[in-house]
């Protein structure tokens, strides 16, 4: 899939859909400013479905809420942020509005607390058809309602549902129903299936794969779950204490990581076919670095195999190793 | 990988998909109305009795108590005994009570000398009159204040509204009453002291409406504010849980106007706890008003029962007690059902 898009990608010169650059957020606190994302550059394309990949805290849902300004007023945003060549930051609150779920739209995570508990799927999923289509039939309306809650593969008489009725499954397919509503061109789904279990987990990503391939949307999807992520992303972005630490096509990046830190996140997912690994599952000692006191050099120094005194000088930059595949590590490539 | 829509046919038996808000009182609620109303009545059920068998135990003989000392022999007192069907047997008189109060009859009250119903009736429209316009005016500029408050937290609004509602809050409604009359009827001299009519009104002409307004002014504003300082917290307190809340980021998202976020997403389910505190409250009528009627003597249910206390008048005090739980049990079943129709988790 991945060899794929990017042959669509060069043929086409496929339009970029988000550009994320520079991007850095800072939150203001009691404790003083906490850079949650710093520097990160990011582009999603059209019919391109791109991951990031992180641990808790890494900045990642920041990163989200950003791409339509939603982070709280206590966050303070540099850089810039284009959906389809416009900048958030700095648009009107007008514009904005009529960017939000029309342009972009996002799938959140834990779909019970994203939906409103009172009010009946349907009139949620039909909401914002009715705000950004001013003067829309009711009758139309309620065909649109049926037919993206087919498209997600649910009888459309969950429209009448409340949220409390359906299962966690159901509930995130009706947030990416809601999320499509408005046929955007750009979907940003952060943490989709990590509330599920696994057989649900397969049926929503399935869900989400085909709509990117019918819809010819641009997808971004956020995970901590890096084998998630190989399987239904074309690209693959990792990172680390607000900063991409390696970037490049998806399996290339789960089977073969150049950055140690995508290694031993990959590593903490036992493989299909691997049964040491399965026995085995390494995980990762230590936490990510408070953000409020990072140490100096490269963030990931302190918990990796491979630091050297060197690595504890400076942050190291994001360079290309090889055609495609970026790393920020100086240990790469290193004979 | 496909979809297996076949996962989803449990339900193909409702009818056509209903969109938008018209499903508000959607599947179960008609069940849940039925247990709601029930329960009502087991309640009542309940407290007719209670009421009979308190007044009954509680210590002292009633002929004794009511008379007082004044009956001299003991034909008298078994003459009072038989008026009152105090000799027959407990089951009997239970028995009669309930056939009573089937017919609507409460007794006869021992000061007035005129069926206890008829008194209560009387009094009962000056009560709801005072307690209802209270109430509404609270809600209105209590929810309206929490909002206002909760949505800009921590602004020039907010700090003027929570500061006045705290104060409110901590103070004791007798003495608000009185603060009003010193200043507004003896100092001003705007308002009457109390009571309900001037003499030689008509209560029933235009000049008697007027007159019954300007009387209630002063009690009305009592209670206004006693009331309204609860409901703006509470209502300011439930809204500020909801902002925290996800679905609130995803009306955000969705493109709505900061003013539909909050009405329609973030209010609508702050109003659940709210609308609990405010019925309930409303089920309170006949004592919570028994203060501000005695501060301004107000000829309604509160002072009727406390007067009755003095005497110990039992068949009133008997009649008010009924009215005041069953004031309770109805507005608590009017909670419920308003918040089965609010909430659609509460129905199933």
């Amino acid at each position: 899939m991945a060899e794929d898009a990017i042959v669509v990608d060069e043929s086409l010169g496929s339009e970029t859909l988000l550009d994320l650059r520079s991007l850095s957020v800072t939150y203001q606190t009691d404790q003083g400013p906490v850079p949650a994302v710093r520097g990160v550059d990011l582009t999603v394309r059209r019919g391109e479905v791109v991951g990031v990949a992180g641990e808790s805290g890494c900045g990642k849902s920041t990163l989200a809420s950003t791409v339509l300004r939603l982070q709280p007023a206590t966050a303070t945003v540099t850089g810039e942020v284009l959906v389809s060549g416009a900048d958030v930051i700095t648009m009107r609150w007008g514009e904005l509005r009529a960017l939000r779920w029309a342009g972009a739209s996002i799938v959140f995570q834990g779909a019970l607390h994203a939906l409103n508990p009172v009010q009946s799927v349907g009139a949620q999923i039909g909401e914002p058809i009715r705000i950004h289509e001013p003067g829309i039939e009711d009758s139309e309306v309620t065909a649109r309602i049926s037919e993206l809650l087919q498209q997600v593969g649910l009888s459309p008489s969950r429209a009448a549902m409340y949220p409390h009725q359906l299962s966690g499954g159901q509930r995130q397919r009706v947030m990416i129903a809601m999320a499509l509503a408005c046929r955007p061109a750009l979907i940003v789904a952060d943490e989709p299936t990590t509330a599920l279990d696994v057989m649900v987990q397969a049926q929503v990503l399935g869900v989400l794969e085909k709509l990117v391939k019918d819809l010819d949307v641009g997808m971004m999807i956020i995970s901590h779950d890096l084998s998630v992520l190989a399987s239904s992303c074309d690209r693959i972005v990792v990172m680390y204490a607000g900063r991409v630490v390696e970037e490049g096509p998806a399996h290339a990046v789960f089977d073969r990581a150049l950055h140690p830190y995508t290694a031993a996140l990959s590593a903490a997912f036992p493989r299909v076919g691997d049964p040491a690994a399965r026995f085995a599952p390494a995980g990762l000692a230590g936490d990510p670095p408070d953000p409020t006191s990072r140490p100096p050099g490269c963030s990931f120094a302190p918990r990796c195999p491979l630091a050297i005194e060197a690595c504890r000088e400076a942050e190291p930059e994001l360079r290309e190793i090889e055609p495609g595949r970026w790393a920020a590590c100086i240990r790469v490539g290193e004979p | 990988m496909t979809i297996p829509a076949s996962a989803d046919v449990a339900s193909v038996t409702t009818p056509k998909p209903r969109s938008g808000s018209g499903s508000r009182s959607g599947p179960g609620y008609r069940g849940y109305v039925l247990r709601k109303c029930l329960g009502a009545l087991a309640s009542l059920a309940f407290m007719i009795v209670l009421n009979f068998f308190l007044f009954r135990v509680l210590p002292g003989d009633p002929a004794r108590t009511l008379g007082r000392g004044r009956f001299r022999t003991r034909e008298q007192l078994e003459a009072f005994n038989r008026t009152y069907g105090l000799d027959e047997p407990l089951w009997r008189q239970f028995l009669t009570y309930l056939g009573n109060l089937a017919r609507g009859d409460l007794g006869v009250s021992l000061r007035y000398r005129v069926p206890v119903s008829q008194l209560i009736m009387d009094r009962l429209g000056t009560t709801l009159l005072l307690v209802g316009i209270s109430t509404i005016l609270a809600t209105i500029i209590g929810v309206w204040m929490g909002i206002r408050s909760a949505w800009k937290r921590g602004g020039l609004f907010d700090r003027f509204s929570t500061g006045g509602s705290l104060t409110l809050y901590s103070m004791p409604e007798w003495w608000l009453g009185l603060m009003f009359i010193a200043v507004f009827s003896v100092g001003v001299g705007l308002f009457p002291t109390g009571g309900l009519h001037s003499v030689g009104v008509d209560p029933w002409s235009p000049a008697g409406w007027l007159d019954v307004a300007r009387h209630l002014a002063l009690p009305v504003a009592t209670l206004t504010l006693a009331y309204l300082a609860d409901y703006a917290l509470i209502m300011r307190s439930s809204l500020l849980d909801e902002i925290g809340e996800e679905y609130v980021t995803t009306a955000r998202a969705k493109g709505l106007r900061d003013v539909q976020v909050r009405d329609r997403h973030a209010v609508r389910n702050a109003l659940l706890p709210t609308t609990t505190v405010i019925a309930l409250n409303v089920g309170f009528v006949v004592t919570g008003a028994i203060t501000v009627e005695t501060v301004f003597s107000i000829p309604g249910l509160g002072l009727l029962a406390t007067e009755a206390l003095k005497v110990p008048d039992f068949w009133v005090l008997q009649g008010a007690f009924l009215v005041a739980s069953a004031a309770v049990i109805l507005a608590n079943l009017a909670a419920n059902l308003l918040y089965g129709l609010l909430d659609p988790r509460v129905r199933t």
